[in-house]
């Protein structure tokens, strides 16, 4: 059986509706990347031409790493009230009752949460780069203006949402409580960060063959946790609190 | 070979066909050896008091729970996990809450729901089903502003877009005020005129026996499956109830007179109940043998028993005995 993309579709316009009337879920998008915008590129502007250009590097790595932390946690946060969010306004057993699939329903879950994300982390890095290249110094202009960096923008950001929509899907369909779903899916999706530290801290030699190397591994890590979370998606369980177990036959 | 021929008959018709069906949760059984049919265009009533797994047999029945042993056959396809998509795209099925996003329009709720039955150009279809339970003028409204009622009439248009062969509809009317239970019984009565099979769960008695074409009485095992006059006939004798203006001076010899009378008992002062054979046929006959010996007729009358008595006889005194 092939993926319906009009089911697909239809889950991801449904929370695109959502969100737009859900003012904590909007609220989440933009507080975040608010607060991440103005420290790090205030702490890069305090930056002059007489500081060591090893403080310049360390200070310009951590603000490119908050960058990532944008695609990182607001999906997490969306992504941690699909189901139990669901399951919490009476809509869960309604929904599982219609001939949607359970990849076309995680699949519809994560696109929502993955285009808000990944399009306010764009935002986020274009803002970032084009302050830099009008007020800050010239070294860390040139930090921030390498190909790699733009190219692991471009590659790492959607990879790494996937990762934590998927942590945050399955975390949420385990979940009782959406609050306690929404703490540990962002603690969960955090260790993701570790790849962009190593460039962003240049533990490895920022080049456009490793950018795309890591990123077909986190591509791979991606769909194996759409398939991890899909396998593990069990109707009878959301709905009564047990697996199903095998039909015993007489 | 006739039989055979008309069990082929019976299963061809049957919307639902159940044979010993049993679903435990570990050490817990939620119902057991459960067998019955649902006849297609029918509208079939599953009575049962709270925990007697009504709701969990119709989650089983759509797909949503893995029956731990047994067989049925829902919407001409056998339950199995290799047909439960098709199965889902056969039926639909309204649980006790409706479930509607709150934050959404009326229209917005169905149109998702037509997007996931794979219903292309669902503006007809959205619009059709909210026609058929009165709520076109309130498709733009956000289901969060709607009265309890309403928000029910949005679940059951939302389960009329599929335009299913089978309709679970569990509990209905639970927690609704009379008119708009009242309004969900015009539209069940609607969809039995559509010729849908309806499978409706309730616990309201009166709803059944107004609405049920048959019904099935569960408390963990089934109980009985039948109309609800073969059911009284099945579990009451008939009985007419006597009244005379005076106690009788010998009732006894009186009524052991009259042919069809099998029994008969005092009610008080001139009230006596008789079981009969035939009410319609013994009542003349009664009547005749009373104005016979002088007695001042008030009244006789057929005793009519209700589904709640037959529910209490096979769901009440068991309970009590157990």
């Amino acid at each position: 059986m092939s993926t319906d993309l009009g089911r697909v579709v239809a889950v991801a316009r449904k929370e695109f509706r959502e969100y737009r009337r859900n003012r904590f879920i909007v609220g989440t998008m933009l507080v975040l990347p608010v607060v991440f915008l103005v420290l790090p590129v205030a702490a890069v502007f305090r930056l002059t031409a007489s500081t060591p250009h090893a403080a310049i590097d360390k200070q310009v790595g951590s603000t490119l790493l908050t960058t990532f932390i944008i695609p990182v946690v607001v999906p997490a946060a969306i992504a941690a009230y699909s189901v139990v969010g669901e399951r919490d306004q009476g809509t869960l057993e309604p929904l599982l009752t219609t001939p949607v699939r359970r990849q076309e329903l995680l699949l519809g879950k994560a696109l929502g949460a993955i285009i808000p994300s990944v399009l306010m982390g764009y935002l986020f890095f274009a803002v970032l780069a084009v302050a830099v290249r009008i007020g800050a110094t010239q070294h860390v202009v040139d930090l921030v203006w390498q190909p790699s960096e733009f190219l692991a923008q471009a590659l790492f950001s959607p990879l790494l949402a996937g990762w934590s929509i998927w942590v945050g899907i399955g975390i949420s369909a385990r979940s009782t409580d959406v609050r306690v779903a929404q703490q540990l899916s962002t603690l969960a999706s955090l260790p993701a960060l570790g790849v962009t530290a190593l460039f962003t801290f240049q533990v490895l030699s920022p080049s456009v063959t490793l950018a795309v190397v890591l990123a077909l591994a986190l591509a791979v890590v991606d769909v194996a946790a759409w398939w991890a979370v899909s396998a593990t998606f069990d109707r009878e369980r959301l709905i009564t609190g047990h697996s199903a177990m095998p039909v015993e036959r007489p | 070979m006739a039989t055979v021929s008309a069990a082929a008959a019976e299963t061809r018709e049957a919307a639902i066909s159940v044979e010993h069906l049993t679903k435990r949760f570990g050490d817990r059984v939620a119902f057991a050896d459960v067998s019955f049919t649902v006849r297609a265009g029918e509208v079939f009533g599953f009575l049962g008091p709270n925990g007697a797994g009504k709701t969990t047999t119709v989650r089983t029945l759509g797909t949503l729970i893995t029956p731990t042993s047994g067989s049925a056959v829902v919407a001409g396809l056998p339950l199995c996990a290799e047909n439960a998509q098709e199965i889902r795209r056969r039926i639909s099925i309204m649980p006790e809450v409706p479930g509607l996003y709150l934050r959404l329009s009326v229209a917005e709720n169905l149109e998702y729901f037509a997007g996931l039955y794979g219903l292309r150009d669902s503006a007809p279809r959205v619009h059709a089903a909210l026609e058929a339970v009165n709520l076109a003028d309130r498709a733009r409204d956000l289901a969060g502003t709607l009265s309890k009622g309403l928000r029910q009439r949005v679940g059951l248009a939302r389960a009329l877009l599929n335009d299913p062969s089978v309709m679970f509809l569990d509990e209905p009317t639970s927690g609704l005020d009379p008119v708009a239970a009242r309004e969900v019984h015009e539209l069940i009565d609607g969809l039995r005129r559509r010729g849908t099979t309806v499978f409706l769960t309730t616990h309201r008695l009166e709803e059944a026996e107004r609405l049920c074409d048959r019904v099935a009485i569960l408390n963990t095992t089934l109980r009985t499956v039948g109309r609800t006059d073969e059911l009284r006939q099945r579990l009451f004798r008939r009985t007419l109830a006597v009244t005379t203006g005076a106690p009788l001076p010998s009732p006894g010899p009186l009524f052991e007179a009259i042919d069809g009378v099998e029994a008969w008992s005092s009610d008080g002062p001139g009230g006596y109940t008789l079981t009969v054979s035939d009410p319609r046929g013994v009542a003349p006959a009664v009547v005749r043998a009373l104005v016979s010996a002088g007695a001042d007729v008030v009244s006789v009358s057929e005793t009519h028993h209700s589904l709640e008595d037959v529910y209490l006889e096979l769901v009440g005194s068991r309970e009590g005995g157990e």
